[in-house]
């Protein structure tokens, strides 16, 4: 089983290489960027076999490592 | 006082942090490696500047899981003096040992230059060679030194009086410009509670010998010498 951990900055937290990706964008001539935000894509192959167990799994990964809290948020999907 | 450096994959500033504790203290600290477990008879524990494990993920959360840092938790929560300088500041927030957390610099550029500091207070084991108020110089060299915290946790760290150092002009002034990489209310360095763990991400360790080009963070080794 695959948990993909999908991690982004809070709102309200900067995101400067958003802002300079949507500079970028609006360079290239395309109109009406608004805000990019920037984060990370996790995928974890799990032996786990349940998904209800996987997916508590990959929570408590995130939650001990794979995003900090402080300025992150996190959602975790199975694949 | 006989401290140690942890030092990790991708650690390159424990001998300078070295050479600034031998000046001060008279002896050579401790070299540990991160997958130690104890840290028995030590009085400071340094996490020291570079890019552990390649900076990978969030500066300084791998450093934050090594097998060491149960014992650097340990030591901190009996009271003993833990300091952090960049790599170093951003492990103890992603160990919780201090709150917030770095960011990515505003202006996205790793910032390689010498910065200035107003030494906030002077009653602290590690600033009592200063004095209050006082500005001085240190280096900086970090991609990922702007500090963050909610403003609640911000305004409890003013409130108790746990920021330990701004960035500033020359003259003291807080100004955006001298705030190179955007840290919240300019925090360059923050205490904890107990004024014990310190953690900032400026190099006074880089500025301990006139040959360096200045004595400006002498005093903060000095202060944890006489401590």
């Amino acid at each position: 089983m695959k948990a993909i951990v999908t991690v982004m900055l809070k709102n309200g937290v900067l995101d400067p290489q958003g802002r300079a990706i949507g500079h970028a964008l609006s360079g290239l001539g395309y109109p009406g960027i608004g805000e990019v935000r920037v984060g990370k894509r996790i995928e974890i192959e799990l032996a786990e076999t349940d998904p209800a167990a996987a997916l508590a799994q990959a929570e408590e990964m995130a939650r001990k490592l794979l995003a900090n809290l402080v300025i992150e948020s996190f959602k975790v999907e199975l694949a | 006082m006989r401290a140690a450096i942890v030092v990790f994959p991708g650690t390159n500033r424990e001998r300078d942090m070295a050479i600034a504790l031998r000046l001060a203290t008279g002896h050579a600290p401790l070299m540990v490696w991160h997958k130690e477990t104890t840290l028995n008879g030590i009085d400071l524990v340094v996490l020291p500047g570079g890019f552990s494990h390649g900076d990978y993920l969030r500066c300084g959360a791998m450093a934050a899981q090594s097998p060491i840092m149960a014992a650097v938790r340990a030591h901190a929560e009996r009271g003993g003096h833990v300091m952090g300088v960049c790599n170093g500041f951003q492990m103890l927030t992603e160990a919780q040992l201090l709150p917030g957390a770095l960011l990515r610099n505003a202006g996205l550029r790793f910032l390689s230059q010498d910065c200035h500091l107003r030494i906030e207070r002077n009653d602290t084991d590690y600033t009592r060679h200063y004095a209050a108020g006082q500005i001085i110089r240190a280096p900086m060299a970090h991609g990922d030194g702007n500090y963050f915290a909610d403003d609640a946790t911000l305004d409890r760290l003013e409130g108790e009086g746990l920021v330990a150092f701004r960035y500033t002009d020359t003259t003291g002034a807080v100004t955006q410009e001298a705030n190179l990489n955007g840290s919240q209310r300019s925090i360059a360095g923050i205490f904890s509670p107990n004024l014990r763990v310190l953690g900032l991400m400026p190099h006074p360790e880089d500025l301990v010998d006139p040959l360096m080009g200045g004595i400006d963070g002498l005093p903060l080794f000095q202060s944890l010498a006489s401590a």
